[in-house]
């Protein structure tokens, strides 16, 4: 049992995979920052900015459908921005009266919100296409390149290490107490019979009791990873490491993949400038 | 599939990049902070431990229990780390979790990163570690201080850490306070309880196989005077400011347009419409749509070129 599907890496041979990864971090970043910084209701640089975000999407040769369903992971959060649909004031677009109540939906908040939503949704199209084009120990350089601290560098590299191993651990737990305790979703099957399955089936003991075994999982878990740590430590130790994280240093960035950079910062700006122009 | 995102990773385009940029201070100077004392308590130690015990904290986050009718409850573990590893070791775990969940899994956005992990990272562990030694002197070393402690503080932390979620938004403009404050504490008040059970569940277990790991920690308590009172601050604060601001939110809204980011945000909608006029379209909203359908297909025309031009290479590769 792998827990690789966690492990968002696709392989390709596209002309974005094989961008420095340097480059890539932070034209990604870039890119966030553009679609930040670009005012609410700016749509003709929205438009432009969809554009280049589904260019790079078709370059990176993952699939629309990939990127498309990862992206849905962050839809649940637009509840957060729905009521500024009817709070925000402006024009009535559209209202119903729902008893003693009246809403409305203003021009401003469909702005706002439409506005929010799609940047929400390019930016995070972008931070896909980084995760899945770049392999995380090259990812890794490249923070060392933005300056992130060698330290949390260090740490992010060992968590990545571990988190496989320990995400096994978590599996081998949740297999074992679905043997024992009779685990009713996955007696149920398929479908229909399964959502009417988790819906009336009784669980065993008290909620309490339920998030009691869980509890117990999370301290075995995290005794399990002291103990791991503390051979970790060991085992490093045993092979010189004396506390001092020491790396290659990095390449120096190649001129095409410099003129890369530069062209993408250009017309990162360019947009933002129109964002604010029209 | 195991992977379960939580509603509190705050994703990119929901915060206005001044709050963004304001909590990426925050958080930086923390996390300065934070790496500063560990390197002091734990020395050449810190890079395995830090780094098992994040991947450890990360995928406990899937263990969840079920609660009624397919929904479960998760851990999420900023309670169960700070009282294991101490209130600094345990904000640079959680800050690496918060920023893998965000670099590797888009769960939360880059820009609003600093945000992020000031509400799940820096707010989590300070206000879990405030009320754990609240309630721990309060009990006088009996057993009962150390699990209502944990539930308390896990309880705690998930409220807290929800307000300053739904104040973010707000500042933000993107979601009214005298909504979504209400709304955030209503859900995480139940995710606190799921919250608070794990924690108290999972303390029991060390207490029976390594009292030790909770020991070793207590032993060094005196260095958290400081963590203390700013999670007091940061607990009183948000408790004292999320009525305020969700039963004013004119005002807050006033103070976010004194700043000028939210008039800055939308002011130019107001002059835009006219602008948009169309050569020989008069009515705006025609002109609108005129715009965006020629928008639409320029996007078609360059993503299909780019496709074609790839698929004629490779095949021009492969033959």
């Amino acid at each position: 049992m792998h827990a690789h599907f966690l492990d968002p890496y696709q392989p390709r041979p596209s002309l974005i995979h094989a961008l420095d990864p340097r480059v890539k971090l932070m034209l990604a970043l870039a890119f966030i920052l553009a679609a930040a910084l670009i005012p609410i209701g700016a749509w003709p640089a929205y438009v432009l900015l969809l554009a280049l975000a589904l260019s790079v999407v078709m370059l990176s040769e993952l699939g629309a459908g990939f990127v498309l369903k990862r992206s849905a992971l962050a839809l649940p959060f637009v509840l957060a921005a729905i009521p500024i649909l009817f709070t925000a004031k402006g024009a009535p677009l559209w209202s119903a009266s729902l008893g003693p109540w009246a809403i409305a939906i203003s021009d401003a908040g469909a702005q706002r919100f439409f506005s929010v939503l799609l940047k929400s949704w390019l930016s995070v199209q972008m931070a896909i296409v980084l995760a899945a084009s770049t392999p995380f120990p090259q990812l890794l350089l490249a923070m060392r390149a933005v300056r992130i601290p060698r330290l949390i560098v260090a740490i992010f590299g060992l968590m990545w290490r571990y988190l496989f191993v320990l995400v096994d651990e978590v599996l081998r737990l949740l297999r074992a107490r679905a043997a024992r305790s009779g685990d009713p979703d996955a007696a149920a099957g398929m479908g229909w019979r399964k959502l009417t399955t988790r819906l009336t089936a009784r669980r065993g003991g008290t909620l309490a009791w339920r998030a009691h075994v869980a509890g117990g999982m999370a301290g075995n878990l995290l005794v399990r990873s002291f103990d791991r740590g503390e051979r970790i430590y060991a085992a490093m130790t045993a092979r010189g490491y004396d506390g001092e994280v020491r790396a290659f240093p990095l390449p120096a960035l190649p001129a095409g993949q410099r003129i890369i950079l530069g062209g993408g910062l250009a017309l990162l700006s360019l947009l933002v400038f129109l964002g604010y122009l029209v | 599939m195991h992977y379960a995102p939580a509603p509190m990773h705050i994703p990119d385009g929901f915060l206005s990049v001044l709050i963004s940029v304001l909590f990426w201070i925050v958080s930086l100077a923390f996390m300065a902070y934070a790496l500063k004392r560990v390197n002091q308590d734990l020395g050449e130690k810190q890079v395995p431990l830090m780094g098992v015990l994040a991947a450890a904290i990360f995928a406990g986050q899937m263990l969840n229990f079920t609660v009624a009718g397919g929904t479960s409850g998760h851990l999420l573990g900023a309670t169960l780390a700070t009282v294991l590893l101490g209130p600094w070791a345990a904000t640079l775990v959680m800050i690496c979790v918060v920023s893998v969940q965000a670099l590797i899994f888009q769960d939360g956005g880059l820009l609003a990163l600093g945000a992020n992990i000031f509400n799940m990272a820096i707010v989590g562990v300070m206000v879990s570690y405030f009320a754990y030694q609240t309630i721990q002197k309060l009990a006088r070393g009996r057993t009962w201080g150390r699990y209502v402690g944990g539930f308390g503080a896990a309880w705690l932390a998930v409220v807290v850490a929800s307000l300053a979620t739904a104040l973010e938004l707000a500042l933000s403009g993107t979601s009214p306070a005298n909504l979504a404050i209400p709304a955030m504490a209503a859900v995480h008040t139940l995710i606190g309880i799921g919250e608070g059970l794990i924690t108290v569940g999972a303390l029991g277990f060390l207490m029976g196989a390594r009292p030790d790991l909770l020991k070793r920690q207590e032993a060094g308590a005196p260095a958290g005077r400081i963590v203390w009172v700013v999670g007091l601050v940061i607990a009183l604060g948000l408790a004292v400011l999320s009525p305020l601001a969700s039963s004013h939110p004119d005002g807050l809204e006033w103070v976010a347009e004194q700043q000028g980011f939210i008039g800055l945000a939308q002011s130019p909608l107001y002059n835009v419409i006219p602008d948009y006029a169309f050569p020989g379209i008069n009515d705006p909203a025609l002109a609108t749509i005129v715009a965006g359908l020629l928008g639409t297909v320029l996007v078609f025309a360059v993503a299909l070129g780019i496709a074609f031009s790839r698929r004629r290479r490779t095949r021009a590769a492969a033959g």
